[in-house]
């Protein structure tokens, strides 16, 4: 094997310590002046990335990929500060939550992106924390017909073999599969470092490709319409039970039980 | 699947406590032209075809290092804010820490082992660490702001060679003018320093060290010739563990406690010519220039500190205390005070940041640093008292951080030159301007 190739994704989100709220249309979240970073298991996915090459895992090269707004290219600029080579950015003009790609046209640009880049180890979030809907690893894995491993919680690499461990109900799953393949990272994978000041200034001369949805041949639409966004329902505030038995016959009366 | 939304909110950042935005003042949305901080440091530069920008702009370097600096200060910092505090004493692992994400090198070029930035990014570094601890703010602020830039402007290449690498890596710097006989009259000092066969030798005494039980690099003004009065004063270059260096007492302080502050003693201590730092009897001018471009960094520690303490209580009133059936931050009596507030640390930041890009720029900016670091210090005491109140009981108690920052305000209006001396300064300009 002559090293790994390996393709991040990374989403420019709504921070994850910002309340979001719903736009008056409910039509969307609104997203004006609102602090965005990037999806926090695209974080955990840089980070594996750049840990494999540190573990002296062959690895020739880590880019990373970001389809969105101009100001995505921030997150881009801070995957290449933690560490990868160098950035494509597809601009995607989203106006009024229109435009926007859904996990099966990111997943068929990322095959296009996969196929042009030579990649052999796709490496991204199980899921981004604004939509939640945890698909765009799973429908490359089929697109491109490779093997997948989601949810990944410890990543080995042995010549052209990968074991991925996966936390799953009551224990935790091992998986070996061949390369090229899909992974996608989980909260306990690892913990994702800080851009350090001389790691920023190096970013800015890391190469970053400017590209739009034209450059890539396929049809990216959406297939989905929102109907409607809304706010959770405020939460009611609980009670106090005096014992167990309190507890129990409160959750039978609540059918709970 | 509600369940799955909060294990994923608040993820692996154990601290994600804290809600608030990321430096809140700065909207980033400025379009993107040429800043003056993408100007190189200490050139001259024309900058009058620039188009003008907010003061408030920073550079996507400056931005990204913001938000970078900050997570790392919430996550690894503010976890030991109060147990540094109560100790009295830096955690070694944070010092490690500033050096390993290149926070003690901003400035220092990237052939010597350093971060490369520009001044303004050594500024923001400074507000944000002092955001979460003024104490571990001022280290960082000492450093880069007096100790490396003195190598940077006035180091030969074997010096620059020897000391900045380790100033970017591992070894912490001091600064030390101040003297029990000499503290607003600073270049009253009365440590002498001799020549000898191959170099000099020092005597006297220092006080108020900052940074000194940590670092092992001290510069040191004496007197070469008294006879020439503050113009004899010289700068040297010392190392801890040089024969007849001592540290003879570590102060207990008001505030900044976790910031160590010493006296030192001087006892026939030896150094090779080397460690001149630039020429004889330049050590006055050395020691001006440094402070006039280190009281930016003070005044950003004490926007720093009010932001903190502004945002620790904002985070109290509008989500937490309840009184009367509701938030205390919806009483109009309250949210008053807080719109002062924020437009008081609002103005003393822009003076803070356009005394920085002044400075850049290559403009003159001794009044801007003298203002930002008057108002600044005012400013901090201002809020982080009213902070306090505002969040009544639970203000005053030392379990959260609202005292904290009201004690660790007030060394703003003494170190680097008191109130006074900068309203002298000010006036001075003043005078200088308006005398017909
Ligand atoms: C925590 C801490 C850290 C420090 N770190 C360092 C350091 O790292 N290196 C260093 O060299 N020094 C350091 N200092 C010293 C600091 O810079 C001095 O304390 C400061 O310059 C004031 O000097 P002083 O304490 O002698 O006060 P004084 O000069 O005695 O002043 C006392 C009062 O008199 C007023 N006053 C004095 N002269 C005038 C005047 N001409 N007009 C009007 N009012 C006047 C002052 O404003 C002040 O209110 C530190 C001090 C502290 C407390």
């Amino acid at each position: 094997m002559s090293g790994l190739r390996i393709l991040v994704p990374v989403k420019r989100v709504i921070d994850y310590a910002v309340k979001p709220r719903v736009n008056r249309a409910q039509t969307a979240v609104e997203t004006a002046n609102v602090k965005h970073s990037m999806n926090p298991f695209d974080e955990l996915s840089i980070e594996e990335a750049v840990r494999l090459r540190e573990r002296k895992v062959p690895v020739e090269e880590i880019v990373a990929f970001s389809a969105g707004p101009p100001k995505a290219q921030d997150i881009l600029r801070t995957a290449m500060a933690m560490g990868a080579d160098r950035g494509i950015h597809v601009q995607i003009d989203e106006k009024e939550g229109k435009g926007e790609l859904e996990p099966l046209g990111v997943a068929k640009l990322l095959k296009r992106v996969v196929e042009k880049e030579k990649s052999n180890l796709v490496i991204l979030g199980k899921q981004s924390i604004d939509d939640d809907a945890g698909q765009t690893g799973q429908m490359l894995a089929a697109l491109l017909n490779w093997s997948q491993a989601t949810q990944a919680s410890k990543v080995q690499v042995e010549g052209d073999s990968v074991i991925v461990t996966r936390e799953v109900d009551g224990g935790v799953e091992t998986l070996k599969a061949k390369l090229p393949m899909i992974i996608t990272t989980d909260l306990r994978l690892n913990e994702p470092r800080y851009a350090s000041l001389p790691n920023i200034m190096k970013a800015k001369k890391k190469p970053l490709d400017k590209k739009t949805l034209k450059d890539f041949e396929g049809d990216f639409s959406a297939r989905l319409k929102t109907v409607k966004v809304t706010e959770p329902p405020p939460r009611k505030g609980g009670i106090k039970v005096e014992d167990v038995d309190g507890m129990i016959s409160k959750l039978k009366e609540l059918g709970a039980l | 699947m509600t369940s799955i939304a909060k294990t994923l909110r608040p993820l692996a950042r154990a601290a994600a406590s804290s809600s608030r935005p990321l430096r809140p003042a700065f909207s980033r949305t400025a379009p993107q032209i040429r800043c003056l901080s993408s100007t190189l440091p200490r050139r001259d530069v024309d900058i009058s075809d620039i188009p003008p920008t907010p003061i408030t702009h920073l550079s996507d370097t400056e931005a990204l290092m913001a938000e970078s600096v900050s997570k790392f200060a919430q996550d690894v910092i503010l976890p030991k804010a109060r147990e540094m505090d109560e100790a009295e004493s830096m955690d070694p692992t944070v010092v490690e820490q500033l050096f390993e994400q290149g926070l003690m090198g901003v400035e220092i070029p990237e052939e010597y082992g350093g971060s490369g930035m520009n001044f303004t990014s050594a500024i923001i570094a400074i507000e944000e660490l002092a955001r979460v601890d003024p104490s571990v703010s001022v280290m960082a602020d000492v450093h880069n702001t007096l100790c490396n830039t003195a190598i940077l402007k006035w180091g030969t290449e074997k010096l620059k060679k020897e000391w900045l690498p380790k100033l970017a890596t591992n070894t912490v710097g001091s600064f030390c003018l101040s003297e029990p006989v000499s503290g607003s009259d600073a270049f009253a000092l009365a440590t002498k320093a001799t020549r000898t066969g191959n170099g000099y030798k020092i005597n006297g005494g220092k006080m108020w060290i900052t940074n000194s039980m940590e670092a092992n690099f001290f510069i040191v003004f004496a007197n070469l010739d008294p006879s020439k009065k503050y113009k004899g004063i010289t700068a040297f270059i010392v190392e801890k563990g040089t024969p007849g260096f001592s540290i003879a007492k570590k102060e207990k302080k008001l505030g900044i406690r976790a910031s160590s502050t010493c006296v030192i003693n001087f006892d026939d201590v030896e150094i090779p010519k080397e460690n001149l730092l630039g020429d004889e009897f330049e050590g006055y001018k050395y020691a001006i220039g440094l402070l006039n471009e280190g009281r930016i960094g003070i005044a950003a520690q004490m926007t720093g500190l009010a932001l903190g303490a502004f945002e620790n209580a904002a985070g109290y009133a509008w989500n937490d205390r309840k009184q009367f059936g509701q938030l205390i931050g919806e009483f109009q009596g309250m949210q008053h005070q807080m719109a002062q507030a924020w437009t008081e640390i609002q103005a003393a930041r822009a003076l803070v940041f356009n005394a920085a890009r002044k400075k850049e720029a290559g403009e003159d900016f001794v009044m801007d640093a003298a203002m930002a670091k008057l108002y600044a210090s005012q400013v901090a005491g201002k809020v982080s008292g009213q902070a306090v109140e505002w969040m009544g009981g639970m203000g005053f108690v030392r379990e959260g951080l609202a005292e904290k920052y009201f004690r660790d305000s007030k060394i703003g209006a003494i170190y680097e030159g008191t109130s006074n001396i900068q309203l002298t300064t000010i006036a001075r300009h003043l005078q200088k301007t308006y005398t017909k």
